[in-house]
Parts: structure tokens; C-alpha cells; sequence
């Protein structure tokens, strides 16, 4: 079987700084990683290959550094890397990205065979929309799974997957038909530590750089900031709160006075909640 | 909330462009909200984007709609009366056999027909499993824009939405616009919102539409559904009392300190980020942007610092208390009450003390 899966370089968020007085993100040594959502879908592809076997192609769209996130992916075993590139692409919103990725995919499929299953992450770390995926799954006209917790059963033969769909308050199990877009939930595996055979192929093998012309892509005018109905009109910082805690002395206090101390704090603030808690509490 | 600096500097690109709809979409109008409807139960997400989308509606002069979805039957009327009293002013009812569970297929097909018959203006949606694999779709097919997870939403002079939202992790908040395309979409993450009161109204106007689409033409077919256990079912994201632990509690053996309280004044528990990237708690428990928003009457932090991304979650609460060694950590910046101390020690003599307040039979229970 062919799978796709598609991944985002993105700036380790833990890391990164706002400039205190231009607000603006100090992206400077701020180091970039595969969004840590992608991981599972990687990891989830890479076992559909162990056990149905194919190939695994990775595609991100970005600037041309993101070939160090594509040869990461190689290095964990995946088969094929393609990198889409192009300055048109810049200031795409999620409508723009997910037709620019799905007209990759239409010709990742046209040069290597087409998908059985497109995969993504469940949402990025730096956007949160999690609207890409759902996004090139109708573009591509794909039935799209998205918080898939297992995938139950694949039939290559008759076409068809189950799979176990994180919903509100429950599971459900989904029976459907190939080709597919799923995007994995978080936790659902862990993603293996690469070879070292896959180490020295990643970083021998040649990356399949496209841009939009090469990937397909005529109408200009559906990518990057034109072919986004949204557009950013400010950025700010959040504001502080002007006050800060007030903090409780622990000077020459047991713990246990403390304890009393704040439970007294908590009780003027809030009067109602003495007499909840009375009730409900304590069970 | 977090509230807007406004006096930043705008941002770069197109943020100074004139805004000027084309012809086709002046008739679009009204302020539709999704009501999510899963198994027999509205998700409360629905109740607080009425109350949003009352306000917006109010500024525009124009109707507040409710979108119902669902089979025949009393829950799905009971979806459409809450509507009325949580503030629609009229429900758009789409009722068929096909919608009893949640499908992409046959809820984009009923959500898409219904916007291109009767065109609103804005159109928002629940952040949740199922409104964010709606909405994504929806707005593919329909080929407008979409903004995700919106902790604000206002009406710009002209009219046009504009819907803030957390960026990099929290650290930046940024305003989007949906230029030139209709419907303007959002998705609001519960718990971000307040809830509106609920007033007893008399069930409205009622559009009713057709789904035009059969099982056969559906591929995906739902072979059942397991309920979460009661004990996963919690729900911390609407609980009134929260406890939660961060990286300062040192170990995962030591989260029983916060479960231990939570138990003793019927609070739910959560964590930081870190916790569940270490695997010491399930990733339904954390709290903060890439986690569940909170908003309950009281929230003990203990060993948490603080982070931004952990602040944008919890700051609806009412009062936040912070444990913390850290004097200088910034949990302290935005917590009501403060206290230094190593939370390992605290926690037990803080669990003592509330069952000893509480109880009238504290001795008791001390005992047992």
C-alpha cells in the first residue's frame, strides 16, 4: 500500500521568546522540530507498512529549510521525502495549505502511485486549527477520520478500514472505505527510534523538491495570501493583570496553619463556595 | 480572559486593506450557531456561542439563528426548545434517521445546504471533536475562511467579524478577518465563552429542510460506540473546583497528593503540559491552550509555574490559588492568592485542614 503522510516543521513552542517591547516572535536559535502531533501519524504509518507492506512518503509544504524536518521523518523509516516550496505558498491560511497539499498529493500519486491513506496530525502546535487535514481530505474528496484513536482493520482486497474515532464522551468504530484521510490522536503509539541503516539513508537520500508549478499548481491565485479568505490584521501581546498574588507569610508557621490560614483566604473571596463544598464536598 | 493590548502595532501584510464585499454576498445575513447534538445530549459549548453570537447579532442589528442536526425524536426537540432559551431567535431544523450519529459525510451535506439556501453571515462552531471535523469540511466545500479556537469575537465598524485568537502558544493573540467570503466562520474551544442564562421562551420559528441524501449514498457506517467510564467521563473542563498538579510535584506517585484533595472537596483533578508529555497523567486531564480551558469557582495550582500556554487556559477562573517554591514563578503573576511552599508538603496539611473544616463529624473521619 502507498501512504502519505503530511507534516509541519514548526518552532519548538516551549522555546520560544516575545520581544517585551515590539511584541513581536524572537524567532532567532529558536530550534524547529516536527510538530510532535505528526509523530503518531508517522508512527501509525510506518506499522501499516511493517504490516501490510508499501511505501511511506512524507510531505511538508514550507520554506526550504523544512528539508531538515523531511529528513528527520526519513531517518525514522520513511520511504520517500517530498518537499512543495515556493515563495507563492507564503501567508497561506489553512483553506490555501490544504489545496496547495492536496494538489501534491494528486501528484505524488501521478509519479509514485496513488494513496491508499493520506495521513496528518491531529493539529499542529503553533496553528491548533487541526482544519488542514479535514481540509485536503474534501479537496481530495477523501472520507476523512479525524481523532482516530486504532485503526481496527485495513482489507486491502475489499478496500475497507475500521478504525476507532475519539468523539465526545466516547468512541466510536467507523467502517469505511479506501482511500482515506485520518488524522491520529495523540498517545495512540510512540514513535520507534530510526535505524541506524534508515540514519545513513536519510542523509543520502535525495529530498523530491517541488514548486507550484512543478507540483501542478496553475491557478496562483488559490495559493499563499491570495488564495486566503483570511487574513491577520493585528497582533498583540496579552495583558497582564495589574495586581499580582497576595501571598500568604510563612514565616514562623506550621504547614498546617498555613493550611487554615488559606482555606479562611479562599472563604472570604468566595463566601458561597464554604457553603457548596459543606454539601458536596467530602465524599 | 486575557484582555487586548490595543495600542500594538498593527500587524505586517494585508492588515491595512479595504474591506469591500462583492455584490453576490450582500443578502448573506443572520448569525448562525451550530448546536452539537451527539447521542440524545447538546454539548453546553452550544449554550455559551449563543451568547456570543446574541451579542454579535445584537451589534449588527440582525437574527441569531440555531442549527439543529439530528434524528427524529424527543432529543433533537429538546436540542431545538434549549436553542429558543439560550437566545435563537428562530432554529434551522434539519431532522433525519441519517444523523442519529455523528458522520462527516451526511452533517457537511446538511450544514452545506443549509448555508447555501439561506446564506448567514457568520457561522460558529463548538472546538470539539466533532465541530472541528465539521468545520473544516464545511468550509472547504463552501470555500471561505475559518478561524479556529477564538477567544474573543467582536463586530468590526463595517461589519465584519473579527475573531481573536491565541498565537504561538498563547504568547501573542492575533484579530482575523474573513475578507471578500461568506459565511464567516469560527470555532470557539468550550469553556472559553461564559455561559448565558437560560430563560424559559416558548419554542419559535422553526425552518425545516430536507436532507437530500440516503444511508446508500453514505460509505461510512458506525458499528457502535463505547461510552467513556464514568471515572474518564469527568468533566474537568465544567467543574466547579479544580485541583492540579505541575512538574513540582517531582514524581507521578505524588499526584495522589492532588487527587487526595480534589477527593476531599469534590473538585476535579488535572495537570500541566509537562506531566502528560512525561506519561504521569491521560492527555483528557490537561489543562491550558493545547488542553482543556477551565472556568470553575475555584483552581488550587500546585507545583504548576505557570507557563503562557497553561495561563490562557485557567484565567476564566474565579479565584486561582498557587502553591508554588518559586517566588518568582509567573503563576504568581496572574493567581489570586500565592503561598511559597513546596506543594509535596502542603498539599496533605491543605486536605487536613478543608476535612477538618468542612465536617461535622471531622473527628470521625480522621479517625477512620
Amino acid at each position: 500500500m502507498h501512504i502519505v503522510i503530511c507534516i509541519k516543521q514548526v518552532p519548538d513552542s516551549a522555546q520560544i521568546r516575545v520581544h517585551p517591547v515590539t511584541n513581536t516572535i524572537m524567532r532567532q536559535g529558536v530550534p524547529t522540530i516536527i510538530n510532535p502531533y505528526d509523530l503518531f501519524a508517522l508512527e501509525e504509518a510506518l506499522r501499516l507498512r511493517g504490516a501490510h507492506g508499501g511505501e511511506v512518503t512524507v510531505l511538508t509544504m514550507g520554506p526550504p529549510m523544512a528539508e531538515d524536518a523531511l529528513r528527520k521523518a526519513l531517518t525514522y523509516g520513511a520511504d520517500r521525502a517530498v518537499l512543495l516550496t515556493d515563495r507563492c505558498f507564503a501567508g497561506s491560511d489553512t483553506l490555501a495549505t490544504s489545496f496547495a497539499l492536496s494538489r501534491a498529493i494528486v501528484r505524488i500519486g501521478e509519479t509514485f502511485g496513488a494513496p491508499d491513506i493520506v495521513f496528518a496530525g491531529k493539529q499542529t502546535i503553533d496553528g491548533d486549527t487541526a482544519q488542514v487535514g479535514p481540509g485536503i481530505a474534501k479537496r481530495l474528496g477523501l472520507l476523512q477520520f479525524t481523532y482516530v484513536a486504532k485503526i481496527a482493520a485495513i482489507d486491502l482486497d475489499a478496500r475497507e478500514i475500521t478504525v476507532k474515532r475519539r468523539s465526545e464522551g466516547g468512541t466510536q468504530m467507523l467502517k469505511s472505505r479506501l482511500p482515506c484521510l485520518i488524522t491520529m490522536l495523540e498517545g495512540t503509539n510512540e514513535i520507534r527510534r530510526g535505524s541506524l541503516d534508515d540514519a545513513l539513508r536519510a542523509a543520502r537520500s535525495q529530498i523530491v523538491k517541488w514548486s507550484a508549478a512543478e507540483a501542478g499548481i496553475e491557478d496562483l491565485t488559490k495559493c499563499g495570501l491570495r488564495g486566503s479568505p483570511t487574513v491577520v490584521k493585528r497582533v498583540f501581546a496579552p495583558t497582564t493583570r495589574a495586581e499580582k498574588a497576595t501571598q500568604i507569610d510563612m514565616t514562623d508557621k506550621t504547614q498546617h496553619g498555613v493550611a487554615d490560614e488559606l482555606i479562611a483566604a479562599i472563604f472570604t473571596r468566595q463566601p458561597a463556595l464554604e457553603h457548596e463544598l459543606a454539601f458536596d464536598g467530602g465524599q | 480572559m486575557l484582555k487586548a493590548k490595543r495600542e500594538a502595532p498593527p500587524a505586517a501584510g494585508r492588515g491595512g486593506i479595504k474591506k469591500e464585499l462583492p455584490e453576490h454576498f450582500k443578502d448573506y445575513r443572520h448569525v448562525w450557531v451550530f448546536i452539537e447534538l451527539e447521542r440524545g445530549e447538546v454539548h453546553p459549548v452550544s449554550f455559551e456561542l449563543l451568547g456570543e453570537g446574541r451579542k454579535l447579532a445584537d451589534k449588527l442589528g440582525i437574527q441569531l439563528a440555531g442549527i439543529v442536526l439530528g434524528p427524529p425524536g424527543d432529543a433533537t426537540q429538546h436540542a431545538v426548545a434549549e436553542a429558543f432559551a439560550y437566545g435563537a431567535d428562530l432554529v434551522y431544523l434539519v431532522e433525519a434517521p441519517l444523523l442519529a450519529d455523528y458522520r462527516n459525510e451526511p452533517f457537511t451535506k446538511a450544514m452545506t445546504d443549509l448555508v447555501n439556501a439561506h446564506k448567514p453571515e457568520i457561522l460558529l462552531l463548538g472546538a470539539t471533536t466533532l465541530g472541528r471535523d465539521l468545520a473544516g469540511s464545511v468550509a472547504t466545500t463552501l470555500l471561505t475562511g475559518l478561524t479556529a479556537d477564538c477567544t474573543e469575537l467582536d463586530v468590526d465598524v463595517d461589519g465584519s467579524l473579527a475573531a481573536t485568537r491565541p498565537t504561538f502558544g498563547g504568547s501573542l493573540l492575533c484579530t482575523i478577518y474573513t475578507l471578500n467570503y461568506r459565511p464567516q466562520m469560527a470555532t470557539v474551544r468550550p469553556r472559553v465563552m461564559a455561559m448565558p442564562p437560560r430563560t424559559d421562551k416558548p419554542v419559535g420559528h422553526v425552518i425545516r429542510h430536507k436532507l437530500s441524501m440516503t444511508e446508500e449514498e453514505i460509505i461510512t457506517k458506525v458499528l457502535g460506540f463505547n461510552l467513556d467510564r464514568q471515572s474518564a467521563k469527568a468533566n474537568l473542563a465544567y467543574a466547579d473546583i479544580v485541583v492540579a498538579g505541575g512538574l513540582g510535584l517531582g514524581s507521578a506517585e505524588n499526584l495522589q497528593l492532588v487527587t487526595n484533595l480534589a477527593r476531599a472537596i469534590g473538585a476535579e483533578y488535572g495537570c500541566s503540559r509537562p506531566l502528560v508529555q512525561k506519561g504521569w497523567m491521560p492527555a483528557d486531564r490537561q489543562i491550558g491552550q493545547t488542553g482543556k480551558t477551565i472556568r470553575p469557582k475555584l483552581y488550587i495550582a500546585a507545583g504548576i509555574s505557570g507557563a503562557i500556554q497553561h495561563r490562557v487556559g485557567v484565567e476564566g477562573a474565579d479565584l486561582i490559588v498557587a502553591i508554588n517554591t518559586d517566588p518568582n514563578a509567573p503563576i504568581f503573576d496572574f493567581a489570586h492568592l500565592g503561598i511559597v511552599t513546596d506543594a509535596i508538603r502542603f498539599l496533605p496539611a491543605l486536605t487536613e485542614a478543608f476535612t477538618r473544616r468542612l465536617s461535622p463529624h471531622s473527628h470521625d473521619k480522621l479517625a477512620s
